[in-house]
């Protein structure tokens, strides 16, 4: 049993682990119980699992527990923002009701987020690009578009 | 009492309330013998509570399977008790605690479930009112936020007539009790935003996949590599010197690891060198067609049967028409791979699942446990999108060996190769058709054959695991009612359709959304169409000339659509299509299962003659489903329809080998991904003096033949097998 500390949400916390190439959405979630990350495929398709480390977002099934220190900055759904007070990508979603399941929902929200920081006033088609790699099976794509078209006038 | 308040209880609120039922009830503890609470359809406490703070709880055997139906089901019971909606907490799909209202499928839980609860509420406000009138001496009543007023400061509130008491009134639905006028619906009919959004946003929302239990252990299922192998082999050694493996269990062919983390459980699955036997169970999958059609027929249902066809087809001087459509099979394709936590503890067993039917769940896993039904208890958490029977029930089945065999709770949640290749698949399906038309184009005849797997005795999907370690399971898998649109809703003068049972189908078959009637719809949308062709009529102009004119809201629902997507009148092909990429548009229909929701479609799409390439730039959809309960929801659903159907229209099908599934990924099973969603534009027709009706599946029914429609008017071809593959596309072109 090994020890690490992470940078998660703003906070140093303490991590063990058995295997260093554990990836890290299970040490995420079952660890330090952040459940905003989600496990969709493990194997960087959907996207349902995406972190913000050091402001990019970053598939978390794929990402082995070794390639990440205390010095980098990973930020989940939670660290985004809460009920009471949510991001204005979260807040945008909540507008435009762009929910079925919600189970992919933390990977279009942190991938847009990311995407936002770096583009401020994109067209729907670059939303579109942007977002290519996620997946959503509900078929919640219009409405993802728009709160992501929302939060970024 | 033996109840786990999970943290989502805790969270809900409704934790407190789950015990004070059992303290007012037995004091044998909630699962002893006839728990405290009743479960029966003909109770009203079996819907609803009000406890002394005046808190309304719902208790709904149907779920929420992320289409907002809790919202749904809160504004029915908000507006017929006048409750305010944040004053109501909503139970679902506990067997111990909810009634049976059966499984959540087929587009009706409003139309059915919603229609109990609003009777359970109006028997309810109507036994209200009559103690309030006791209590202040008069009936002239008003209710406002669960306070009833006489006037002045004569007032009283449910909570001090009824706080955590029970109603004990009956409900009979044969003599149904007064409800609210239409007119009176204040939160009915309104766009109230769903209470799960902002914690399912944040990160705060409890699914199925985060839930714990204390003591609980982690476990991953190794499927066999064939269907039907047999598992000859197990060297574990390497396994077992992964820290954190507990336990290899192997009960049959049934193969799982057992760790103390989810990612040693995986580590530890992986490291098993496991000997299977060969199995070649299934058909070359290049000759499914033949394979299908070659397949013994076990019985054929007649759906409809007008006149003579027979006669009439062989008529003199008529003109024949045939022409065969197939469908693929397809994958649930839940975002979230299947999940349950299950619990053996003094000889019971708790499952917690993402089931559609935890009482039909609750049947299943004590027949393979070997227990009675008082000693299952089963309980919905909400997954990931479910679109019909996919793997929760088997991943219940998964955790409840796995706990039984190491006594400790066990979550198991699936791999993605486990979900695409072991999650129970929507049926191929082929249908042969044939018509006659006169000179002029009129139809004389219509006369179908649908080849689909036949109905199992009960309406269960049979558990992997009961089959891999032999223990008692369903014989026959269930389909679905997928003979439903197999008969057609135009009026020509001889009819026939039938569905030829097939004995079995190549991958183990359950319902997926809009099961049959979107395949069964598809190829007679599509097969209408090219008689509308043949004629060289509008095809939109001959389906109204078909439709029973006594049918009004069908004709509206047409004219309506044709209006919103600016439908020019004219035959198809369009003649005047030139260059690469070619644009067309098409229309379907359906009275869904021919008694209900009506939804009218246009699809527009272009075709890149060279590459073979489908876009669906945009889709327009008309909808009535009588009396709208909240139409941004309702929205929702629809959308979801439209882009689901249209990936299940261009791109997906399930790949398998002899021996098993390959298509175990995203790569290899694709779905529509953003760039290519369509533009949908929508009407609702709200009839609130109407029935309410389903709108979970019944615009899915038509999106394939809309878009087949327009494909043929862009190109003049007509594609007849899905999914509309650019090979095929291109295979078909130059075959024209």
């Amino acid at each position: 049993m090994a020890i690490k500390s992470l940078t998660v949400n703003g906070k140093r916390v303490p991590v063990t682990y058995n295997d260093p190439q554990i990836p890290l959405l299970y040490v995420l979630r079952n660890d330090l119980g952040l459940n905003g990350p989600r496990f969709g495929c493990g194997l960087g398709q959907c996207g349902a699992c995406t972190v913000h480390i050091d402001g990019a977002a970053v598939r978390s099934c794929i990402t082995p527990l070794s390639t990440v220190d205390v010095n980098k900055k990973i930020v989940t759904l939670e660290g985004l923002g809460s009920p009471g007070k949510p991001h204005r990508v979260q807040r945008a979603f909540i507008d435009e009701q762009a929910v079925q399941c919600g189970y992919c929902i933390n990977g279009m929200i942190m991938e847009s987020a990311a995407f936002l920081a770096k583009n401020k006033k994109p067209t729907e088609a670059a939303i579109k690009k942007a977002l290519a790699n996620n997946l959503c099976r509900c078929g919640t794509h219009a409405r993802i578009v728009r709160a992501v078209k929302r939060a970024s006038a | 009492m033996n109840i786990q308040i999970s943290r989502r209880d805790a969270l809900l609120g409704s934790g407190a309330l789950i015990v004070s039922f059992a303290l007012a009830g037995s004091s044998t503890g909630a699962q002893a013998q006839g728990s405290a609470k009743p479960l029966a359809l003909t109770e009203v406490d079996s819907f609803l509570a009000i406890d002394k703070t005046g808190k309304v709880t719902v208790y709904s055997g149907k779920v929420d399977l992320g289409t907002g139906i809790t919202t749904a089901l809160r504004q029915i019971v908000a507006d017929e008790l006048d409750v305010p909606m944040n004053r109501i907490e909503l139970v679902q799909g506990d067997t111990l605690l909810t009634p049976d209202q059966g499984k959540t499928w087929a587009s009706i839980t409003i139309q059915v479930a919603g229609m109990q609860l609003r009777q359970a509420a109006a028997a309810a406000r109507l036994a209200l009112l009559a103690e309030a009138a006791k209590k202040l001496g008069t009936d002239n009543l008003t209710v406002a936020d669960g306070v009833i007023s006489a006037g002045g400061r004569k007032k009283v509130s449910y909570a001090e007539l009824v706080g955590d008491k029970n109603f004990s009134i009956k409900l009979d639905p044969k003599q149904p009790v007064k409800e609210k006028l239409p007119k009176d619906y204040k939160v009915v009919g309104k766009s109230t935003p769903r209470v799960d959004i902002p914690d399912k946003v944040t990160g705060r929302f409890i699914y199925m996949q985060d839930f714990q239990v204390p003591g609980m252990l982690h476990g991953r299922v190794v499927r066999p590599p064939a269907i039907g192998a047999k598992l000859e082999k197990v060297d574990d050694s390497a396994a077992r010197r992964i820290p954190g493996v507990a336990r290899v269990v192997r009960e049959g062919d049934f193969l799982g690891v057992v760790a103390t983390s989810e990612w040693d459980a995986i580590r530890g699955a992986d490291a098993l060198k496991v000997t299977w036997s060969k199995s070649e169970t299934l058909p070359d999958q290049a000759k499914l067609w033949e394979h299908v059609r070659a397949t013994k027929v076990v019985k054929e249902d007649t759906t409809s049967n007008v006149g003579s066809v027979a006669e009439a087809l062989t008529k003199e001087g008529t003109k024949l028409r045939k022409a065969t459509y197939d469908f693929a099979i397809h994958t649930h394709g839940s975002i979230g791979p299947s999940c349950a936590v299950a619990e053996f503890k003094d000889g019971k067993l708790t499952s917690w699942s993402a089931s559609q039917a935890t009482h039909d769940l609750r049947k299943q896993l004590a027949l393979m446990f070997g227990l009675s039904l008082d000693n299952v208890r089963c309980i919905y958490l909400e997954g990931a999108g479910c679109y019909g029977r996919n793997g929760h029930e088997d991943a219940a089945a998964d955790a409840a060996l796995l706990a039984k065999v190491v006594g400790n709770p066990v979550r198991v949640q699936w791999s993605r190769a486990d979900e695409h290749g072991w999650d129970p698949k929507g049926p191929p399906t082929l249908v042969d058709l044939q018509a006659s038309t006169d000179n002029e184009g009129n139809v004389t005849a219509w006369d179908s054959v649908f080849y689909i797997p036949q109905a199992g005795p009960e309406l269960n999907v049979g558990l992997v695991a009961a089959d891999l370690a032999g223990m008692p399971n369903a014989k026959v898998s269930f389909p679905g009612n997928i003979f439903q649109l197999s008969a057609i809703p135009y009026k020509f003068p001889n009819v026939k359709t039938v569905c030829r049972r097939l004995e079995t189908t190549p991958l183990r078959p359950s319902w997926i959304r809009t099961p049959g009637r979107m395949q069964n719809t598809y190829a007679n949308e599509c097969f209408f169409d090219e008689l509308a062709a043949a004629a060289g009529a509008d095809p939109l102009e001959f389906r109204l000339k078909y439709l029973d004119p006594a049918d009004k809201r069908g004709i509206e629902v047409l004219n309506r659509v044709a209006a919103l997507a600016k439908w020019e009148k004219r035959p198809s092909p369009n003649r005047s299509a030139s260059g690469n990429v070619v644009r067309g548009r098409g229309v379907s229909y359906t009275k869904y299962e021919l008694v209900r929701t009506y939804v009218g479609a246009v699809a527009e799409v272009e075709v890149d003659r060279t590459t073979g390439r489908i876009t669906v730039p945009r889709f327009y959809i008309t909808h009535d489903c009588g009396q709208i309960i909240n139409p941004d929801g309702l929205k929702n659903q629809i959308e979801g329809n439209v882009i689901q159907t249209v990936s299940r229209t261009l791109v997906e099908e399930v790949k398998f080998d002899r021996s098993q599934v390959t298509s175990l990924d995203w790569v290899s099973y694709p779905i529509l991904k953003f760039p290519e969603v369509p533009d949908i534009v929508i009407e609702l027709i709200d009839r609130p003096t109407e029935k309410p009706w389903g709108a979970g599946e019944p615009a899915a029914a038509i999106i394939p033949s809309a878009i087949s429609n327009a494909v043929f008017d862009a190109t003049g071809v007509r594609l007849r097998s899905i999914p509309y593959t650019p090979a095929k596309v291109l295979a078909a072109m130059q075959a024209t």
